[in-house]
């Protein structure tokens, strides 16, 4: 009778740091876990504050990799901890939280509070003259590749890798991100927002908007709902540039 | 002692919670929103394949509208619903899409022309209209007549969550998120707020308003394997069982979802098998014809899912070395659909599962899904014990779903809710000043925060091991399947639990939120849920919906056709107290009958021959002045709406004036 593989020993290395205890200095703590099949970083991460560590802090709220909430460092690149299966990593794991976000503690940061503001700041919602719709009535219609198309720039879950990842943000503290250069591209291409270039040059049309991305282009690469970021912001700038040229 | 004051307090920031709070700023008063995390990550989101709406835009949705979504509904609901709330809702549900298109959903729409689908496992073609193109699509779903089922691909609750945040950012809602409402603020007559903690510095505070509504989602947490998010712990229904005052409504009607991914639990939607996905066992047998021939993998969710586990105890599940699953196959709608429609789908199974949908099967098992039961109020979502303590979506029972929701009705249920109740708070907010004496308030601060205290006292007992304990018990004893001997050994099991929760220690003191002391306050008021949940099952000695008794496998009327109240009076009691409020099928516009799926064996009440007769003498009188005017006469209910929110619903088949 042969017996199941031993499974892999995995070394989890977190950064530790809680900011209510300012004396403490940050650290690096080392915790040995049996790797389990199927195992995603959620899973390890719970059992360890289940079983070892009950005051590692961090966030998950779906574990299913639609809410956004647990963007972190893992071995140097930012990603979902959620759906990131040990499997694929090596035995050492390093996990750190997202830089550019205020820190909560350990690998919990505070993603809301920037996305809330970056909202409030670019006004990340439908602009209509017209108020009032009869909500008895059929709706506006709409062309349904024109629906496919805002739907596939609406997919963004504000998880904050492509900040973390990005040059600029690093840089400009005011910069918005191709978080918030993609939501201007779906609400200029979404026929219900009444806004103008002009209006949205308002927004973008500076160094913390579209002229701050130096197209490193880590957004791309690394946003885990695999927007098209690259060729948005690129259709952006052309368009603003367009605008600001007059 | 901090105290943050506003008209209207909002524990949840999920689809239901904003859009009350975004109804009462409109009509002039201030809301604060309480949200565990930032709102747009609540468990709204999760919501995949859609919601339901009677626009009938689609060809195969062409017939629909409030009748047939209202008899859906209550059918679904096993009788259990309150079939003038479930009025209410449907005819608020396209008015609901409707309001969500014009904030920027974007809803999928229909193309004219030829289309091929997949219906029954055979390829189809459907011809759409041409003045239906643009107009939002349907998609099917479960327990449906007609393709109801409006969606944004598969990332409905997403789009819908962000579009809703955003507006509630666009009107200036304050939302103080990572803060939870540790307990409320109440008199034994009203309530008057909640104590609140904030999970980033741990600072306790009061937060005091005329009306407070809870929209804390459901209590998927209280089992091992769900669907539901982390965060779904039921905290919201605890904070009304422990005032003792308010009640909760069939907190043992728990529903189980078909597929959820084996053995995570992930779920994958429903749409699934609305598109076309079939289910089969171990031998790749599709096997829910021979069980519901009427309605195959399309009957309502209780019902597929006891057929699949029914299925696995007769030996034909696949072997694995987690345990036994099914097959859930979505193979044959091909690779183009399932990258448009089903993408949420296809990352899932990538990423959790390592395999293409378009090339394999998905290893499915139920898994808890959905809370039917919650915070019991009446129509305006206001509780009718405690003035002033309103609730709204999957935390509340005004009883929309009875024994069981059908798929799509609970983010419909969110908004339409939060449509209703943002009213209903406001009307309130107008007749009732803010009433509270500080002293009141200070003793409820404190009462926490020496509870908080006594946690860091050197108890011995580990929140954690209680937990994960209490979730073995709830899916292994209080799940699909349920008897009598289990469930008694469930309730005896949670009180044991229960009374060592009373000993739980934390060991870190560590200031901050400190994750350890959230686990410790919240299991308490878990375990306090889970028996809820135990006793409410182990009394109901029937079979109805999602609540299923081998030892009483009949739905009976006769005796049960009642909804189960549970309050917790004393708080040194080891069990809730029940009590039962009966239905009215004298009232109900469509009497109790068979589902038209499921076992076709109930006890039935006496009443329900004469209803019968008498709902049959009113439809042949008022043929001729068709569905609106015999509608009025079964059951009127417009007068229970909103003003606001009155009105017919236009569709293509039927222009408004």
């Amino acid at each position: 009778m042969t017996g199941q593989p031993s499974p892999r020993r995995l070394r989890v290395h977190i950064l530790r740091y809680n900011p209510a205890e300012p004396d403490k200095q940050a650290r690096i703590q080392t915790y040995e876990v049996d790797e389990a099949d199927g195992m995603t970083l959620f899973i390890l991460l719970t059992e360890l504050r289940e079983k070892q560590d009950p005051s590692l802090q961090f966030d998950f709220v779906c574990r299913a990799g639609v809410c956004g909430s647990c963007g972190m460092v893992v071995n140097g690149r930012p990603g979902l901890a959620c759906r990131t299966l040990t499997a694929e990593l090596p035995a050492d794991i390093t996990l750190a939280p997202l830089p550019t976000f205020e820190l909560i503690g350990d690998l919990s940061v505070n993603t809301g509070k920037w996305m809330r503001e970056m909202s409030e700041r670019l006004e990340t919602w439908v602009h209509q003259r017209q108020q009032e719709v009869d909500l008895r009535r059929h709706e506006e219609k709409m062309d349904p590749d024109l629906a496919d198309e805002v739907y596939e720039l609406d997919r963004c879950i504000e998880c904050g890798c492509c900040v973390a990842a990005c040059g600029t943000a690093h840089m400009r503290t005011g910069f918005v991100g191709a978080v918030g250069l993609n939501k201007v591209a779906r609400f200029s291409l979404d026929p219900r927002d009444e806004r103008s270039d002009a209006d949205m040059y308002e927004l973008v049309g500076n160094d913390d908007g579209v002229f701050g991305c130096m197209s490193l282009l880590a957004c791309n690469d690394l946003c885990p709902k695999e927007l098209p970021l690259q060729t948005q912001i690129a259709y952006l700038r052309r368009r603003m540039a367009k605008q600001g040229a007059g | 002692m901090k105290v943050i004051y506003s008209d209207v307090l909002v524990i949840g920031g999920g689809l239901a919670g904003l859009r009350v709070a975004i109804g009462a700023r409109r009509r002039g008063f201030d809301p604060l929103v309480l949200s565990l995390v930032p709102p747009k990550r609540s468990h709204s989101v999760a919501a995949q394949g859609g919601m339901q709406a009677s626009l009938g835009n689609v060809i195969k949705g062409e017939g629909d509208n409030e009748d047939v979504h209202f008899e859906d509904t209550v059918r679904g609901s096993d009788w259990g619903a309150d079939q003038a709330v479930v009025r209410m809702f449907v005819n608020t549900a396209p008015k609901a899409v409707r309001e969500l298109a014009a904030w920027g959903v974007p809803w999928s729409r229909v193309r004219r022309g030829d289309r091929e689908v997949i219906i029954n496992g055979q390829k189809v073609t459907l011809t759409e209209k041409d003045d239906a193109h643009g107009l939002i699509a349907q998609r099917d779903f479960g327990g449906t007549k007609k393709w109801r089922t409006c969606y944004a691909s598969d990332g409905t609750g997403h789009a819908m969550l962000f579009a809703m945040g955003d507006q509630a950012i666009a009107e200036g809602i304050p939302v103080l998120e990572r803060t939870e409402a540790l307990s409320l603020i109440h008199d034994g007559r009203r309530c008057h707020g909640a104590v609140v903690r904030d999970l980033i510095t741990g600072e306790l505070a009061a937060c005091v308003a005329r009306a407070t509504v809870i929209a804390t989602g459901g209590a998927g947490r209280l089992y091992r394997v769900t669907t539901n998010a982390v965060i779904n712990e039921g905290i919201g229904h605890a904070l009304a069982l422990e005032t003792g005052v308010a009640a909760l409504g069939n907190m043992e009607a728990v529903q189980f979802h078909p597929t959820g991914i084996f053995p995570a639990g992930i779920l994958v939607t429903e749409g699934c098998r609305g598109d076309g996905g079939l289910l089969r066992d171990a031998e790749g047998h599709r096997f829910m014809p021979d069980y519901e021939p009427e309605k195959k993998e399309l009957a309502s969710r209780d019902v597929v899912s006891r057929r699949m586990e029914e299925h696995i105890r007769k030996g034909h599940g696949v072997q694995s070395r987690f345990g036994e699953h099914l097959w859930l196959d979505i193979t044959l709608l091909g690779r183009a659909h399932i990258e448009r429609n089903l993408r949420e789908v296809k990352d899932i199974c990538r990423y959790f599962l390592g395999i293409d949908p378009a090339d394999k099967w998905i290893p499915v098992r139920p898994a808890q899904h959905y809370t039917m039961g919650g915070v019991r109020t009446d129509h305006t979502g206001q509780n009718p014990s405690l003035a002033g303590l309103f609730a709204a979506g999957e935390s509340a029972c005004w009883d929309m779903h009875g024994f069981n929701r059908l798929g799509g009705n609970s983010v419909a249920e969110t908004v339409v809710a939060g449509m209703i109740v943002g009213e209903f708070v406001a009307d309130y907010c107008e007749g009732a000043e803010l009433e509270v004496s500080t002293k009141l308030v200070q003793e409820f601060v404190d009462r926490e925060r020496a509870y908080l205290a006594s946690l860091c006292n050197g108890g011995k007992e580990d929140a954690s091991a209680l937990r994960i304990r209490m979730q073995d018990i709830m899916t292994s004893k209080v799940g699909i399947f349920r008897d009598g001997g289990d469930l008694a050994s469930a309730v005896d099991e949670l009180a044991e639990l229960y009374r060592r929760s009373r000993g739980i220690g934390v060991g870190s003191h560590a200031p901050g939120a400190n994750p350890e002391l959230v686990t410790a306050y919240r299991t308490q008021k878990m375990l306090r849920l889970a028996l809820t949940v135990a006793c409410g099952a182990k009394t109901r000695t029937e079979s109805r919906g999602a609540h299923f008794r081998m030892d009483f496998p009949q739905r009976n009327d006769q005796e049960w056709l009642k909804r189960t109240l549970a309050t917790w009076p004393d708080p040194s009691a080891d069990f809730p107290t029940l009590s039962y409020e009966p239905l009215d099928i004298m009232k109900m516009e469509l009497p109790p009958g068979w589902r038209g799926y499921g076992a076709r064996n109930q006890i039935d009440h006496p009443d329900t021959a004469v209803r019968e007769q008498q709902v049959k003498d009113v439809r042949e009188r008022l043929a001729a002045e068709g569905r609106f005017a015999i509608q009025e006469a079964l059951m009127p209910y417009e007068h229970l709406l909103p003003e606001a929110i009155r009105g017919r619903n236009e569709r293509l088949g039927e222009k408004l004036p």
